[in-house]
C-alpha cells in the first residue's frame, strides 16, 4: 500500500483530519482514565472480608448506662442464644462494612508518634467471636481463655492479638511476625497469630493496600465491648434469625434501644457499603460506551462525506485498474493513519487528565499498560467505523469516471 | 432576513435527516450528561446562607496536650465544653453561638400520637439571629434564658403542623424526654444545605426539628449526636458521665464578625485566649488558631463528595468529545453544500450573509440538541434522586441551571459551527460553479 498519496490527500483536508484526530485523542484520554478508575473501584468492591459473610448478622443496641454494660451483655447474649436457628451469639466491636469504632495509629516503640507504622482498626472481640467469624488462621495460635484481657479505656493495656497477613507484611516486611510487638501510645500488643484475610470496617476510606489493616483483639466483655452482637446462623436462616432477634430485643432488654441502621446481615451491609461505587462504575462505563459511540458516528459521518466528495476520483482509479480491495484498503489505511496520530496526541492528553485527577483525588499514576490497550481499542473502533463508508466507496463503479456530474 | 435563514436552515436540515439527527443526538447526550452532573455539583456546592456567609466565622483553637493522638498542625475541628463556654461568655464577636446536635423523644399530650424521636439542636440565644433563621410565630430565647437553663424550645413549622395542625403554638407546652418545655417560637421553612453549622451529623439533607438552650439540654442529660475527638488518657469519651470529658472536643462554635477588621481582632483574641490558657496550664501547645469563614470552612472540610466532582470532570470531557464530533459533522455538511453556497455567492450574497445563514443553521441544531439534552438531564436527575445518598433528594434543576443548559447548548453548537461555516463561506464561487 502506498502511503504517500494518502498523506498527500490528507494534507488537502487538514481540518477534517485534525478534527477526527482530536476526537480520537480526547476519547483516548477519557477512555484510559475512566477504565483506570473503574478498575480501581472494581478491585475495591471485590475485597475479601475474610469472614463468612453469608452466615453472619450484626445486632446493635444502645441507650443504656455504660455502668450496666456487663449486665446488658449477659442478658442480651442469653436472650439471643435462645432464638431458634442461632448457632452462636458473641460480642464484637465492629464488623466489616459496618460503622468504624476504633482506628488508631500504632508504632514500633511506645509513645513514638513521629514514626507511625500506620492506622489500624482494632476489633475488640469476646470469647467465641473468632470461630463465629470464620477467620482463617495461617500462622500462630488461636486465643485461649486467659488471652481475653479487660479493656479499661478503649483498649487493654496489654494484649496478645491476631493480625492480618496484609498488615504483618506492611509492619514487618520479610520477617516472621509471630511474637512481634507494637504500641498504641502506651498500650502494648504482641502478635500471637496471623489470619489470611480480615477487612476493616470501612476499607473504602483507605488506600487499596490498606483495607485489611485489622487487629483482632481478644477482650473481656464489658466496658467498651458491649452493645454490638455478632449472630451466626446457617446462610438460609440468617435473615430470619436477624428478624427474630430484632423483634426479641424489646423482651430481652426493655431498657435498651435497637439501632435499626446497624442491625443487618453482613451481606446487606456489604451491598449497602459499595452501592455508590457500583453506581459510579456503571456511570463511568456508560460514559465510555456513549463516548466511543459518538466518536464512531463522527468518523462514519466524516468518512461518508469524503467518499461522496471523491466519488469521481474513485471512479477514475477504478477505471484505470484499481480493484475494489485497493479502494477499501485506501480508506482503511487512511483511517489507521489518522487514528494513530490521534492516539499519539491522546496519550499526552491521558497523562494530562491523570495529573489533573491526581491533584483532586488520591490516585496513583496511570499505569502504562492502559495505553496500548486503549490504543488497540481505538484502532479497532476506527476500522469498524470506517468499514461502512469504505465498502460504499469500493462499490463505486468505474463508469462514474466517464460521467460529467 | 433571520426568518429566511431559519427557513433555509429548516430545509437543509430536513434534506439530510440522518446527519441532522446525528448532530442533534451528539449535542443532546453531551449536554444531558454535563447538565446532570453540573446541576448536582451546583446544588451541593451552593452557598447555604447567601448574603451572610462572608460574615460567619468558625474559630478553631488547639486545647490538645503535647502528645496528641492526632499528629499534624491543624487544630481540632470542634471545641471542648469549657472553651466553648469561655468563648461564648467573652462576647468578643458581634454574635456567637455554641451548639451540639442530639436526638430527643417528643411526648405529645394528645393520645393520638405515640412518642417519637426527632433531631434536635442544643444551642445558645444568638443562633437564630446569626444564621437568619426565619420565624413564623414568636421568637428565640434570650441570653438570660440560656444562663437560667430556661425550659424554652423553638420548633419547626413541620413539627408545628404535625402537633398543632399549623396553629400558632407559641406559649403552649411540649413534653420532651419527661420535661415540660414552653414553645417560644416556630421557625418557618429553613433548610440550609449543606448543613454547614455541624458537618459531623451529616452534610446534606439533615434538618433538626427542635432547638433548645444548650445548658438546659446539658442539665437534663439529653442525648447527643455527632463526633467526639479525644486525646490523652481519657480516650473513652462518654465514660461515667452523659457527655464527653474535658479532654474531648464535641461542640461547634460560630461567630459573626461584620468587618474584616473585626475578624483580624478576633483572631488576635483567640491567640491571646490560647496564651492565657497555656499560662493557666490547661493548654500545652503553642497558640494554634484558625478563623475560617463559612465558605472556607466548607472547602476545608471537602463537603462536596469527591465522586460528584469526578462525575462532573468526566461529563465535561464527554461534552468536549461530543462538540468536536459536531464540528466534524457540520464541516462535512457545510462543505457538501459548496455548490449551493457558491450559487448564492454568485447571485450576490456577501460572505457575511452566508456566514450568518450557516450559523443560524448550527444555532437551530443547538436549540434542538439543547431541548433533547434538557429532557436527558431531567431524566438523569430523576435517576440521581432515586439513589440512596444523603444529597440525592436535592438534585433538582432550578431556573438558573435551565437557562445555563440552553445557553451552553446554543453556545456550544454556535462555537462548533464557526469553523465549518468560515471554511464553507470561503468558497470561490466561479470555481465551484464550473466544476459542477
Amino acid at each position: 500500500m502506498q502511503i504517500k498519496p494518502i498523506l498527500a490527500a490528507l494534507r488537502r483536508h487538514r481540518l477534517a483530519t485534525l478534527l477526527i484526530a482530536v476526537e480520537i485523542a480526547l476519547a483516548c484520554a477519557v477512555l484510559c482514565n475512566a477504565c483506570f478508575l473503574v478498575a480501581r473501584r472494581w478491585t475495591m468492591i471485590q475485597i475479601n472480608s475474610g469472614v463468612d459473610e453469608s452466615s453472619l448478622a450484626v445486632l446493635t443496641v444502645n441507650g443504656f448506662d455504660p455502668k450496666l454494660s456487663a449486665d446488658v451483655n449477659a442478658r442480651m447474649l442469653t436472650g439471643l442464644r435462645a432464638i431458634p436457628g442461632v448457632q452462636s451469639a458473641t460480642l464484637i466491636s465492629e464488623v466489616p462494612f459496618g460503622p468504624q469504632t476504633g482506628a488508631a495509629g500504632v508504632t514500633h516503640e511506645p509513645g513514638d508518634f513521629k514514626n507511625l507504622i500506620g492506622v489500624v482498626d482494632f476489633v475488640l472481640a469476646g470469647p467465641g467471636t473468632f470461630k463465629a467469624l470464620g477467620l482463617k488462621l495461617v500462622e500462630g495460635r488461636l486465643p485461649q481463655p486467659d488471652d481475653y484481657r479487660p479493656a479499661t479505656s478503649f483498649l487493654p493495656d496489654y494484649a496478645q492479638v491476631l493480625v492480618t497477613r496484609q498488615w504483618a507484611e506492611h509492619a514487618w516486611p520479610g520477617e516472621n511476625p509471630l511474637g512481634k510487638s507494637f504500641w498504641c501510645d502506651k498500650m502494648h500488643f504482641r502478635v500471637m497469630g496471623v489470619v489470611d484475610h480480615y477487612a476493616r470496617a470501612q476499607p473504602g476510606q483507605y488506600d487499596l493496600g490498606q483495607g485489611e489493616w485489622t487487629v483482632f483483639t481478644p477482650v473481656v466483655p464489658g466496658g467498651s465491648l458491649s452493645g454490638t452482637y455478632l449472630l451466626r446462623a446457617r446462610p438460609q436462616d440468617v435473615q430470619r434469625v436477624l428478624q427474630a432477634a430484632r423483634a426479641a430485643v424489646q423482651k430481652i432488654a426493655p431498657d435498651v434501644v435497637l439501632d435499626q441502621d446497624n442491625s443487618k446481615t453482613l451481606n446487606d451491609l456489604r451491598a449497602n457499603y459499595f452501592k455508590s461505587d457500583r453506581i459510579m462504575i456503571g456511570l463511568l462505563l456508560g460514559v465510555v460506551v456513549l463516548m466511543l459511540g459518538v466518536t464512531a458516528l463522527g468518523i462514519v459521518g466524516l468518512t461518508s462525506f469524503w467518499v461522496a466528495q471523491r466519488r469521481k476520483q474513485i471512479g477514475i482509479r477504478r477505471a484505470i485498474g484499481a480493484t475494489r480491495g485497493d479502494i477499501l484498503r485506501y480508506f482503511q489505511t487512511e483511517n489507521f493513519l489518522i487514528v494513530t496520530f490521534g492516539i499519539a496526541l491522546g496519550m499526552l492528553l491521558a497523562f494530562g487528565l491523570n495529573a489533573v485527577l491526581m491533584r483532586f483525588y488520591e490516585l496513583p499514576h496511570l499505569p502504562l499498560p492502559y495505553l496500548p490497550v486503549g490504543a488497540l481499542a481505538l484502532w479497532g473502533l476506527g476500522q469498524l467505523a470506517v468499514l461502512g463508508p469504505a465498502l460504499r466507496a469500493a462499490a463505486v463503479p468505474p463508469v462514474v469516471a466517464t460521467r460529467s456530474v | 432576513m433571520f426568518g429566511y435563514y431559519l427557513h433555509l436552515a429548516w430545509h437543509s436540515l430536513r434534506r439530510n435527516r440522518v446527519l441532522t439527527a446525528l448532530m442533534v443526538l451528539a449535542i443532546a447526550v453531551g449536554i444531558g450528561a454535563a447538565m446532570t452532573t453540573f446541576t448536582v455539583l451546583h446544588v451541593l456546592s451552593g452557598d447555604p446562607l447567601p448574603g451572610r456567609s462572608g460574615e460567619l466565622y468558625y474559630p478553631q483553637i488547639d486545647p490538645q496536650d503535647a502528645r496528641g493522638m492526632m499528629p499534624g498542625p491543624m487544630p481540632p475541628e470542634q471545641v471542648t465544653l469549657i472553651d466553648g463556654m469561655n468563648l461564648l461568655r467573652a462576647k468578643r464577636a458581634d454574635r456567637q453561638a455554641l451548639m451540639a446536635g442530639g436526638t430527643v423523644p417528643i411526648q405529645p399530650d394528645a393520645s393520638s400520637f405515640d412518642p417519637f424521636y426527632v433531631e434536635a439542636r442544643y444551642t445558645t440565644a444568638d443562633f437564630f439571629a446569626m444564621f437568619g433563621a426565619p420565624f413564623l410565630y414568636g421568637h428565640g430565647w434570650s441570653g438570660a434564658d440560656d444562663e437560667a437553663h430556661a425550659r424554652d424550645v423553638v420548633i419547626t413549622r413541620q413539627l408545628d403542623d404535625k402537633l398543632f395542625s399549623g396553629a400558632d403554638s407559641v406559649g403552649r407546652a411540649l413534653r420532651i424526654k419527661d420535661t415540660t418545655f414552653r414553645i417560644a417560637g416556630v421557625l418557618d421553612d429553613w433548610h440550609p444545605n449543606p448543613h454547614f453549622y455541624d458537618l459531623t451529623t451529616g452534610a446534606y439533607n439533615y434538618y433538626e426539628q427542635v432547638f433548645l438552650p444548650l445548658q438546659t439540654a446539658l442539665e437534663l442529660h439529653f442525648d447527643k449526636n455527632g463526633s467526639n475527638d479525644c486525646w490523652g488518657n481519657g480516650t473513652g469519651g462518654m465514660q461515667g458521665g452523659a457527655y464527653p470529658s474535658a479532654t474531648c472536643v464535641w461542640l461547634q462554635f460560630w461567630v459573626q464578625l461584620d468587618s474584616p477588621a473585626k475578624a483580624a481582632a478576633y483572631r488576635q483574641f483567640l491567640v491571646r485566649y490560647s496564651e492565657e490558657q497555656k499560662a493557666l496550664g490547661r493548654f500545652q501547645r503553642a497558640p494554634n488558631v484558625r478563623l475560617r469563614n463559612l465558605t472556607q470552612w466548607l472547602d476545608y472540610n471537602g463537603v462536596v463528595p469527591g465522586d460528584v466532582r469526578l462525575q462532573a470532570w468526566m461529563a465535561f470531557g464527554f461534552l468536549l468529545v461530543c462538540l468536536v464530533n459536531t464540528v466534524g459533522l457540520m464541516l462535512a455538511k457545510f462543505l457538501r453544500r459548496a455548490g449551493e453556497l457558491s450559487v448564492r455567492r454568485a447571485l450576490g450574497a456577501s460572505r457575511r450573509a452566508l456566514f450568518a445563514q450557516l450559523l443560524t443553521e448550527s444555532g437551530v441544531i443547538g436549540i434542538a440538541g439543547g431541548s433533547a439534552g434538557l429532557l436527558l438531564a431531567l431524566f438523569g436527575l430523576w435517576m440521581v434522586r432515586h439513589r440512596t445518598s444523603d444529597y440525592a433528594a436535592l438534585a433538582h434543576l432550578d431556573p438558573a441551571m435551565l437557562l445555563v443548559t440552553f445557553a451552553l447548548a446554543t453556545g456550544a453548537s454556535l462555537l462548533a459551527g464557526v469553523l465549518p461555516a468560515w471554511r464553507a463561506c470561503n468558497v470561490a464561487p466561479a470555481l465551484q460553479l464550473k466544476s459542477n
